[in-house]
């Protein structure tokens, strides 16, 4: 079937009656090869950690360097392979070739010279090129207007804490969108509560470690509102892979709503008293905080307003009632490994502690 | 003038060749103190530790093929790329290197054995010991009560990931004292090197006369005495912190979780340099012949690997650039690396002058030394872009990275030993390599290679970092997982054929003689195998290349040098 439609198509062809089908088909070759280049094109298009794809200034100031840098080390491939590939087959032993050694050369001076001068000049140029970079973005002037937040790390979750704004949460951090006319970038002060991690956001900025017994900074200031994904680069014990981060950077009035939010103390909803009798009786208060309630608990995320983040488990799992539950039953059913015990709560305390904590908005 | 000196000339012992008995020649081989049978000890050690971390590789890239797999549990995935790296680092890189310098070394210098035979048999056992204490773990790593734990703290193994609070059984202490183990070996096999080389020359052999392949090795075990130190101190330190109370990297207790990665990345960036330059070393040999040329500016080579050797101490610390060191530091190491692709840049484009206007024999240790080439070229200048420190911050610890030092591991270092392997196996056993098998594992391998490791930079630019056990789908990571895996395929054959090709061609190959390449290095002057004096006559060399001056008595190289 399809042999007798290219046969007519062919007839077409060649009858001269090019006109539409021709075209279509000169259409179709044209939009399955943009296809297929742009299958893999399409990768990275749709990933939302490409460090090729800035949407910050450092994020976009060490993109500029890599394009210099890429695009210098791409001259310097083109021409050595190039040269090797001409070596290569211009000296290659032919059949038939004599077998007489061929010239014996021991070396030349100037051109030994040559080929160490040329590259300790690009040298010179790759070098303040990078060295610009790291003092404009390590050792940029903090304006008055940054936002401060204390970043802690801590075996498979991100502990935030606003200081100034007496605000502290975890997994999702909050910043404002720093317009360039009025900056508000926002200052992350980090250290960690056990083990090396590393927090990297892709879009925002390069990575930095969070090590304990040592304080780190860096800034981060998004261009555009929305959610920047990024996640623990320095490997921290077995559930490394699942230290998501997540950076929603939120419009001024945005984020003036989220800090009044969270500034609020724990809703007490009184048709979830059941669940949150369950929760202070049980040995949840001993690591998690809910604030004006005697949960002080500081060893695991705080719980204040747990149901207005989106996603639960260090962003590994979307925050829905199914996966709350599932998540108090046996966290190692999402993340095997993670330092929160299975409760074993019978269903009806484990229904009545999901309730409770979905009205903690 | 070297001279070809027939085995026949001593008779040997005829009693010994008569016992042919399992155990006589077990025994033999356990006792014996020649460097020809210690070098093939470690090689063939090595080769069984790379077959075990190479499955090792397979079933991680089975699980990161797809997203969100369950193939393995995150604790195994975790110990699968510990062991795998450690593994790779301590007991297949260094060994088999340190088994291609033993057996070749006094060879080529004319000397019928190390300088320290003993010395040299306990640096082996003792460093054979450590790898077998490494895989013990998997039986014995929680104590005595079962189940069996091997390490999972990575093979950088950062404070304080490894205090016995984020890391309690013995799993950590079989990785510290593996490592301590393979370190005294390495040390004593360098200081064998060094006196081997400095007092064990043949007459006429002048530093400058020394063969390439020695001149890297001698530099090569300079560096190991020097970074190898802190290595075996920090684990020493780590015992005290786990056994004795101490606080050196104890967090909790004050201890510093940097001076860790100062302590390790002082020995591990040298590391690097240790493994890299005596795959140049087979370069420096290879190239040459099959190009049918002199090797092209032999002092500058010398020159480039000694600054190699003193540049290398100063660069540890761009595996620390998103530690938060300060602008300056970052400042100075970029620097400091980035200047090593000086010398290093010098010996490419020598190698390259060596194949100018020569007479190119595509032989399989050749094609493998030309893959080296390539491979090698793209790797240096990765390198050059993490070197870059802003750079760094982002691809650091990424699968870029990843793809990075795989490239200078596979790419140019194992393509290189497959090359040596090729070369200087009719030496060590009489036979040739079979070429046609040998071309099958070169272009199997270049495939898989290139889809594994080309592939794998792209999920490092998507801001997938390393010692993942699964990934989100949504990240676009998927596809580049699949290719990255794929290659693993082609690679896995390619292997099987080149083991079945040593085994095959140690019964089956056409027999070698004592110079099959038509060389010019004293090793090929004796007979394949060479007998276990080496030499019935010590020679006497009067240049770099004593074999080509007996070939060409109209044109030696005397009158060139």
């Amino acid at each position: 079937m399809s042999l007798c439609m290219n046969q007519a198509t062919a007839e077409k062809l060649m009858s001269g009656a090019i006109g539409a089908p021709a075209r279509e088909l000169a259409q179709w070759t044209h939009r399955s090869v943009y296809r297929a280049a742009g299958l893999l094109a399409f990768q990275f298009d749709h990933s939302s950690t490409n460090i090729f794809a800035p949407q910050g200034t450092p994020a976009r100031s060490i993109f500029g360097l890599s394009m210099l840098v890429l695009a210098i080390c791409a001259a310097i491939f083109l021409v050595v392979s190039g040269l090797l590939l001409y070596t290569l087959i211009r000296y290659r032993h032919r059949n038939g070739d004599s077998n007489r050694e061929p010239a014996q050369i021991y070396g030349s001076n100037q051109v030994e010279l040559s080929w160490t001068v040329i590259p300790v000049l690009i040298i010179v140029v790759l070098f303040l090129a990078t060295a610009r970079v790291i003092f404009i973005t390590e050792q940029a002037r903090k304006p008055a207007s940054a936002v401060d937040v204390v970043v802690i790390g801590h075996q498979y979750w991100w502990e935030y804490r606003y200081p100034k704004l007496g605000i502290v949460t975890a997994n999702e951090l909050h910043v404002p969108v720093s317009d360039p006319g009025h900056p508000t970038p926002t200052y992350l002060t980090m250290s960690s509560a056990d083990t090396d991690h590393s927090f990297w956001v892709p879009e925002l900025a390069g990575k930095m470690d969070v090590i304990p017994n040592k304080v780190n900074t860096m800034w981060i200031d998004p261009e555009k509102p929305g959610l920047y994904l990024g996640q623990c680069a320095q490997y921290c014990g077995t559930q490394h892979a699942k230290m998501l981060i997540r950076v929603y950077a939120d419009s001024p009035a945005d984020f003036a709503a989220w800090v009044a939010a969270q500034q609020h103390p724990a809703l007490q909803n009184a048709s979830a008293s059941e669940g949150s009798a369950v929760f202070q009786r049980n040995a949840c208060i001993s690591c998690h905080a809910i604030s004006g309630t005697a949960a002080k608990g500081t060893f695991g995320p705080d719980l204040s307003h747990v149901a207005s983040r989106a996603t639960i488990a260090s962003g590994s799992v979307p925050n829905t009632p199914e996966n709350l539950r599932a998540f108090v039953d046996d966290p190692a059913h999402f993340k095997p490994g993670a330092l929160m015990p299975a409760m074993h709560l019978s269903d009806h305390d484990l229904d009545a502690v999901t309730q409770y904590l979905m009205t903690l908005r | 003038m070297a001279t070809h000196t027939p085995a026949t000339s001593i008779a040997a012992h005829p009693a010994l060749r008569q016992r042919g008995r399992a155990l006589d020649v077990l025994y033999d081989w356990i006792t014996t103190v020649d460097h020809k049978k210690i070098g093939l000890m470690y090689i063939g050690y090595a080769l069984i530790f790379l077959v075990i971390a190479g499955i090792e590789a397979l079933l991680m890239r089975v699980q990161l093929a797809v997203p969100n797999n369950t193939f393995v549990s995150p604790q195994t995935f975790n110990r699968l790329f510990t062991m795998h790296g450690t593994t790779m680092v301590f007991f297949v890189g260094m060994p088999i290197l340190f088994g291609f310098g033993n057996y070749l070394i006094p060879l080529m210098i004319g000397a019928r054995d190390m300088a320290f035979p003993r010395l040299n048999a306990f640096s082996f056992w003792i460093s054979a010991f450590g790898g077998v204490l490494l895989y013990f773990s998997y039986f014995a790593g929680s104590g005595l009560y079962g189940a069996g734990t091997a390490p999972d703290v990575g093979w950088f193994a950062y404070a304080p990931l490894t205090a016995r609070v984020f890391s309690p059984g013995h799993s950590t202490d079989y990785w510290t004292l593996s490592v301590l183990l393979s370190g005294v070996g390495s040390i004593g096999t360098a200081l064998n090197i060094v006196a081997t080389t400095l007092s064990m020359r043949c007459p006429g052999m002048k530093l400058s006369r020394m063969p390439l392949l020695v001149w890297l090795y001698f530099v090569t075990s300079c560096i190991a005495f020097i970074a190898i130190s802190p290595l075996t101190a920090a684990q020493i330190m780590l015992m005290i912190d786990r056994y004795l109370g101490g606080h050196f990297f104890d967090t909790q207790a004050g201890g510093s979780a940097v001076l860790w990665m100062h302590f390790f990345w002082i020995f591990g960036h040298p590391e690097v340099y240790i493994l890299v330059l005596p795959a140049f070393a087979f370069a420096n040999e290879i190239i040459p012949v099959f190009s049918r040329k002199a090797i092209f500016g032999y002092p500058a080579m010398v020159a480039a690997t000694v600054a190699i050797g003193f540049i290398s101490m100063g660069v540890w610390a761009h595996h620390m650039f998103t530690v938060g060191l300060g602008p300056g530091a970052n400042a100075f190491f970029t620097l400091a690396t980035m200047v090593i692709a000086v010398p290093t840049g010098i010996k490419i484009f020598n190698w390259l002058a060596t194949l100018w206007g020569g007479s190119i024999h595509f032989t399989t240790p050749m094609i493998f030394a030309i893959g080296f080439l390539f491979q090698f070229l793209i790797a240096g200048l990765t390198g050059v872009m993490l070197a870059a420190s802003p750079f760094d911050w982002q691809l650091g610890n990424s699968y870029f990275v990843v793809a990075h030092f795989h490239y200078v591991l596979v790419g140019a270092i194992l393509f290189m030993i497959f090359s040596a392997f090729y070369y200087w196996y009719p030496k060590m056993t009489g036979r040739m390599m079979s070429e046609k098998l040998g071309k099958w594992h070169f272009w199997l391998l270049v495939i898989g290679f290139h889809l594994t490791f080309d592939f794998m930079h792209i999920p490092g630019i998507l801001g997938m970092p390393r010692r993942i056990y699964t990934y989100e789908a949504d990240r676009g990571w998927a596809i580049w997982n699949m290719i990255v895996s794929s290659g693993a395929i082609f690679q896995t054959i390619a292997t099987l054929i080149f083991v079945y090709n040593l085994v095959w061609s140690f019964f089956k190959g056409p027999k070698a003689g004592a110079d099959p390449w038509d060389a010019w290095t004293l090793e090929w002057s004796t007979t394949s195998p060479p007998p276990s004096y080496n030499f019935a006559r010590t020679p006497t060399v009067e240049s770099r290349r004593p074999l080509w001056d007996l070939k060409h008595p109209e044109d030696p190289d005397t009158n060139y040098e």
